[in-house]
């Protein structure tokens, strides 16, 4: 499908970057004067922007739209212009960005109301996503990649927001610092394309990658999934995610679950022409949604920190995601529905963790938590209905998308086929594992509740205020219809079609209502397991010590940070520390002692630093006369 | 031709607000940082209307005068600006009154008298737009000689408490190279003197062709004097002595300005007249840089002073400019060149702050902060804007030209270029390292509550250079006194007062619209470095793809 110039509104598409990012400045540049009205404004421009998008993809009807703005860096054969391409892909991206970030701005409205910071966390916000709506309408991989430190920006600012703690403020050290791990990845899969194309628009490589040698293929396919597993989360870089945390839980919602951490998939995906021709490529890709899809799944059933639980189910969600895209055109369309219904239910399933947190003084220690479901009702019918539609409920967002995912992976066929659908079919079991005892610890058993702090009073746990409430049961409601619509009433892969191609019907290895049975079985037997092992008995308080090797493992999210820690932090610590030493010692004395050795002795060169300019300047002019000197007499000579 | 004197007035002007601020009799402080600030301000004009004459599409020189001057060696003092230059002279234009503005409040160490500061600045000013606008090399040598003397004194008589150590260290460093360098400038005019007429003119020595052998002897007496100005890893240890040592507004220019005088001759001297001897040199070269990338990065983060930190940062910084040289290629080039003024002002910005920072603690060390953040909001913020462009994050004006470099680099150099990539993780780790230490966290060392009463009222902290103003200190100490009755064991820092607002505020605007907007200066930039890549054999169109999309690249451009 070719691209047109845009018309009418949709070349005003601008506006959806520009409206947050004003906000943002208003906001940083306007100090305490903006404190009254601040949230007020960051919410209105999101709210604003969703209108934008809303109208630019009624607009679309099935084309790809280019905006051209301005040049951005042109310099011998690199040509970078700030130019957007709205399509069918970009579209529904920048609706899943400003719709939930708008419910998300105003659900911080309560959340925030007491800290003394909230307009600053607005401005961050904003900022936040204006740099996502650029990543995703961006028409080129530069542009991609301003937009894409922007969010690492965003992400490190809103992590560190309460960066008195030292928590914070490492875990949004470690986010960037591993983020930017990954973007060297990204960063060299871009300088390979200028170099073997000449170009780094998406048109233009996409138009020609066909021409690349195989091998060259396989690299820019290996180098961007590199940069995609730093923003997503995804193995070997998935530690700083359920860190994150850290920061105020809107920020996980928004950024840390529905949006910029899919920014890895959208990249896949975008990619897709790139991926089409490197089938290597595609199974590295497949492998790591597997791992990852397992490793969050595992850790996820042994936590005991309610928003770490859902990151790491998070990282196990977006794992179905990787698999989706790794499986090449049949995976691509099913992989962003699995995004859209996630981004739906998760940030729904944080604003309800949110609410918890609220209702008992910021604890997050689910064995603390305990009988909430009647102190908190909204909070526990929006929450349950977000845990049901990520479980794969039947007929819930999470069965049809999920679902769609597994039966890809099947239909792969041969061994590979078996062993990733397995994968998958065990991994939705887990998470009705962790899901069920999530809820049955938080709320429903006996009350645990007990003081945050010596000295701070027993919670007692209120529901919390309809500003709060209001996103929540709005996301609910798309937690329950968003899966149903996306693939049965309005199929997303048609709306897709443009960009990944019409889908083809595939041939089944499996029949879809067997598979849709079978998952649900699984389904019923994680949350049996979970009744058994938590449900039916009293929840200790205090995590029990004597347990077996698998749940210590898992507790350690199967030690990712010791292995990071003593591969790469401790060494560089060491390499560091020594490189100091020989620099002060080794390098700077050699050279000082090398001057020395030259002016006769240390003691001279001593005596001459003690001297004057003049002296030097005296120095100087003799030195320069006896060598040019010598010079004229040579050649002349 | 416009036949206006920009150059020569951006010389004299300077020098005679030096002469004249250095003759104020003692306690006319005010007068002399008036005049100071004016002088600069009129730099600063002469170099913005400078550029609205200069036409990018033009001869490579222009602005050009020239006057015979040493009749006998064929010395003229000839000035005229490239793209290249120019951009240079623009970075000293803005860079000077901010350093002005930055140290007015500054308190004189021991019995100096801060008149004297302002006048060496002055001069130093006029000394920097020498170097870069001289097209005579004789004369280019005589003012990057002459540059030292300046400095010198900045450092030796303004510094910190091993400011003498460290003003003769950096003396000599540069001494040696620029001994070296007259060797080569000499044989230079030997060979062109061989050829026909002798000449030091530029363009008369860059048409002539020099026997290779001789090439690589000339190419490395220029190159050891430039290697060791624009610090490259093994030559680099005089930096971090006498960035740490140097007052504020002394390190700013040194690394801002000063030190790009080596990468500047790189550009300008080594490619042009010695191309074989580029070429030949060129892999040891990149070596150099990119280890100085990587090793320079590691040292930052194991520093525990704040000024030696960005001191390091600065080094592995001229390790990308180096490699942006000496890749050949127009985009790369064009980029490293870019990458000398933003790193002017980025660098510039995060001295300034650091320097705002220990005002305000009275040491360097970083372990002495924690917690700035959450007291000092604007201040926090400004650093992290300096950190960000440090660390090359897109939106800033450093990713621009750390961008062109590593992509320019990449087709012909693409292990360095892979090598010197990963270097932005590590940048991004002693940026923010720093960050987090002092700036984050609970009240920590300095800014814990323990004896605030005794800091409250002392003006000048034992670092020296920098003091705290009297405005600040009576700001500390009604703060401290707030702070007192609220019962909070943490002191007050005061956040930036106006006049720092006022100083960081053209940097921070400068970063970002250089950020989003950075074409107009590449626009400058990139005749002079297409005819420099040229001449060393490059294609100066720009990198030529390896597969040919002829067919695609239409619709590409569409």
């Amino acid at each position: 499908m070719d691209t047109v110039p845009a018309d009418g509104l949709l070349s005003a598409s601008w506006l959806l970057i520009a409206l947050p990012l004003a906000g943002a400045a208003v906001l940083l540049l306007g100090g305490r004067r903006t404190d009254r009205w601040g949230h007020l404004l960051g919410t209105a421009t999101v709210a604003a922007a969703f209108v934008v998008a809303l109208a630019c993809t009624l607009q679309l009807d099935e084309r790809q739209v280019a905006v051209d703005l301005f040049t951005f860096i042109d310099s011998g054969s690199l040509d970078v212009r700030a130019g957007l391409l709205f399509d069918p892909l970009s579209a529904v991206f920048a609706l899943l960005i400003t719709g939930v970030g708008a419910l998300i701005h105003v659900y911080s409205i309560g959340y925030m109301a007491h800290d003394p910071r909230r307009r600053r966390f607005f401005a961050y916000l904003n900022l936040f996503v204006a740099a996502m709506l650029l990543l995703v309408l961006g028409d080129n991989y530069v542009a991609l990649y301003v937009g894409w430190e922007g969010v690492g920006l965003a992400s490190y600012l809103l992590i560190a927001f309460w960066h008195e703690r030292p928590a914070a403020a490492t875990a949004a050290k470690k986010a960037f610092i591993m983020n930017r791990v990954g973007d060297v990845g990204l960063a060299l899969a871009i300088f390979v394309m200028f170099a073997q194309l000449g170009t780094v628009t998406y048109e233009g490589v996409f138009g020609s990658v066909g021409l690349l040698a195989g091998g060259t293929v396989t690299a820019i396919g290996l180098l961007l999934l590199l940069g995609a597993c730093g923003k997503s989360g995804q193995f070997p870089l998935q530690a700083w995610l359920p860190d994150a945390m850290e920061g105020p839980t809107p920020v996980s919602a928004l950024i840390h679950a529905a949006t910029m951490v899919t920014a890895g998939v959208y990249l896949i995906a975008r990619s897709a022409p790139i991926y089409d021709l490197t089938e290597t490529a595609r199974t590295v890709v497949l492998c790591v949604g597997a791992v990852t899809l397992m490793i969050g799944a595992i850790a996820g059933c042994a936590y005991d920190d309610i928003k770490k639980v859902l990151a790491y189910s998070t990282v196990s969600q977006i794992g179905y995601m990787f698999l989706a895209v790794g499986l090449g055109p049949v995976g691509y369309a099913a992989a962003i529905a699995h995004l859209l219904t996630h981004g739906f239910f998760k940030a729904g399933l944080f604003l309800g963790a949110g609410s918890v947190m609220h209702a008992m003084d910021d604890q997050v220690d689910m064995r603390r938590f305990g009988g909430l479901a009647k102190k908190l009702p909204v909070t526990f019918v929006t929450f349950g209905l977000g845990y049901l539609a990520l479980i794969g409920f039947p007929f819930l967002s999470g069965y049809w998308t999920k679902d769609a995912i597994i039966e890809a992976a099947l239909d792969r066929g041969g061994v590979s086929g078996w062993v990733l659908g397995g994968v998958a079919v065990l991994g939705a079991g887990l998470t009705a594992f962790y899901m069920t005892r999530l809820m049955l610890m938080t709320f429903f058993g006996k009350a645990r509740w007990a003081p945050s702090a010596p000295g701070r009073p027993t919670p007692h746990p209120h529901e919390s205020p309809s500003v709060m409430t209001a996103p929540m049961v709005l996301l609910s409601i798309g937690s329950v219809a968003a899966g149903f619509l996306l693939v049965q009433a309005f199929p997303l892969v048609e709306w897709l079609a443009p960009v990944f191609g019409e889908p083809e019907e595939a041939e089944h290895v499996v029949a879809p209502a067997l598979v849709g049975i079978a998952v649900t079985a699984v389904m019923a037997l994680g949350v049996l397991a979970a009744w058994l092992f938590v449900g039916r008995r009293e929840v200790p308080v205090v995590a029990p010590e004597r347990v077996s090797v698998v749940t210590r493992a898992a507790r350690k999210a199967l030690y990712a940070d010791a292995i990071n820690e003593s591969l790469f932090m401790r060494p560089g610590q060491w390499l560091t520390r020594a490189l100091v030493w020989v620099d002060n010692r080794g390098v700077d004395g050699a050279v000082n002692g090398m001057a020395a050795a030259l002016g006769g002795s240390s003691a001279r060169l001593g005596r001459a630093q003690t001297g004057f300019v003049r002296t030097y300047a005296l120095g100087m002019l003799g030195g320069a006369v006896l060598v040019a000197g010598a010079l004229l007499a040579v050649t002349a000579g | 031709m416009n036949s206006f004197p920009f150059l020569l007035l951006m010389i004299v002007v300077p020098a005679v607000g030096a002469a004249v601020v250095a003759a104020l009799p003692r306690g006319r402080d005010l007068l002399a940082k008036q005049i100071s600030l004016g002088v600069s301000l009129v730099v600063l004009l002469l170099a913005v209307l400078a550029t609205a004459a200069f036409d990018t599409d033009g001869d490579r020189f222009q602005l050009t005068s020239s006057v015979s001057w040493i009749e006998d060696f064929g010395v003229s003092f000839a000035l005229g600006v490239d793209g290249i230059a120019l951009v240079m002279l623009l970075l000293v234009g803005v860079l000077v009154p901010v350093v002005i503005g930055a140290s007015w409040d500054d308190e004189p160490v021991g019995t100096r008298s801060m008149t004297v500061f302002f006048a060496w600045i002055l001069l130093l000013e006029a000394m920097m737009v020498g170097v870069f606008a001289a097209t005579d090399v004789f004369l280019f040598y005589v003012f990057f000689e002459a540059m030292l003397v300046p400095m010198y004194f900045l450092i030796g008589s303004f510094g910190g408490p091993r400011r003498q150590y460290a003003a003769v260290k950096f003396f000599l460093y540069s001494l040696v190279g620029g001994l070296i360098m007259l060797a080569a400038v000499i044989g230079l005019y030997v060979v062109s003197a061989n050829q026909g007429e002798g000449s030091f003119a530029f363009e008369v020595l860059n048409a002539i062709d020099i026997d290779p052998d001789v090439q690589k002897l000339l190419f490395l007496g220029f190159f050891v004097a430039f290697a060791i100005k624009a610090p490259l890893v093994p030559l680099h240890t005089w930096l971090p002595d006498a960035g740490a040592e140097a007052p504020v507004g002394g390190a700013v220019l040194l690394v801002g300005v000063l030190d790009k005088v080596g990468t500047f001759g790189f550009l300008r001297y080594c490619l042009p007249l010695f191309p074989d001897a580029s070429r030949d040199f060129a892999p040891y070269v990149l070596a150099l840089a990119v280890a100085g990338v990587l090793y320079a990065a590691l040292l930052a983060m194991g520093q525990s002073d704040m000024k030696r930190l960005v001191s390091y940062t600065s080094v592995a910084h001229f390790g990308f400019i180096a490699l942006g040289i000496f890749a050949f290629t127009t985009e790369a080039g064009t980029g490293a060149v870019l990458y000398m003024v933003n790193h002017g002002i980025a660098t510039g910005l995060l001295f300034l702050v650091v320097g705002m920072l220990i005002a305000r603690g009275g040491s360097r060390r970083i372990a002495d902060y924690g917690g700035v953040a959450a007291q000092a909001p604007v201040l926090a913020g400004v650093f992290l804007v300096a950190g960000l462009a440090s660390l090359a994050l897109p939106g800033t004006n450093s990713f621009v030209s750390e961008f062109l470099v590593l992509i320019g680099s990449y087709p012909t150099r693409p292990v360095f270029t892979i090598l010197a990539t990963v270097g932005i993780i590590l940048a991004a780790l002693y940026v923010l390292l720093m960050y987090q230490r002092t700036m984050h966290g609970p009240a920590r060392g300095l800014m814990d509550g323990q004896g605030l009463a005794a800091d409250a009222g002392e003006p000048a902290g034992p670092a020296g250079g920098t003091g705290a103003t009297a405005a600040t200190a009576t700001a500390t100490a009604t703060a401290t006194a707030t702070a007192t009755a609220t019962a909070t064991r943490t002191r007050r820092v005061p956040d930036l007062s106006r006049r720092e607002i006022a100083v960081v505020a053209p940097l921070v605007a400068l970063i970002l619209v250089l950020g989003v907007y950075p074409q107009p200066l590449i626009d400058l930039i990139e005749p002079a470095v297409a005819a420099t890549v040229g001449d060393v054999g490059g294609d100066p169109g720009g990198v030529v793809p390896d597969v040919d999309t002829s067919g695609a690249e239409t619709e590409a451009g569409n």
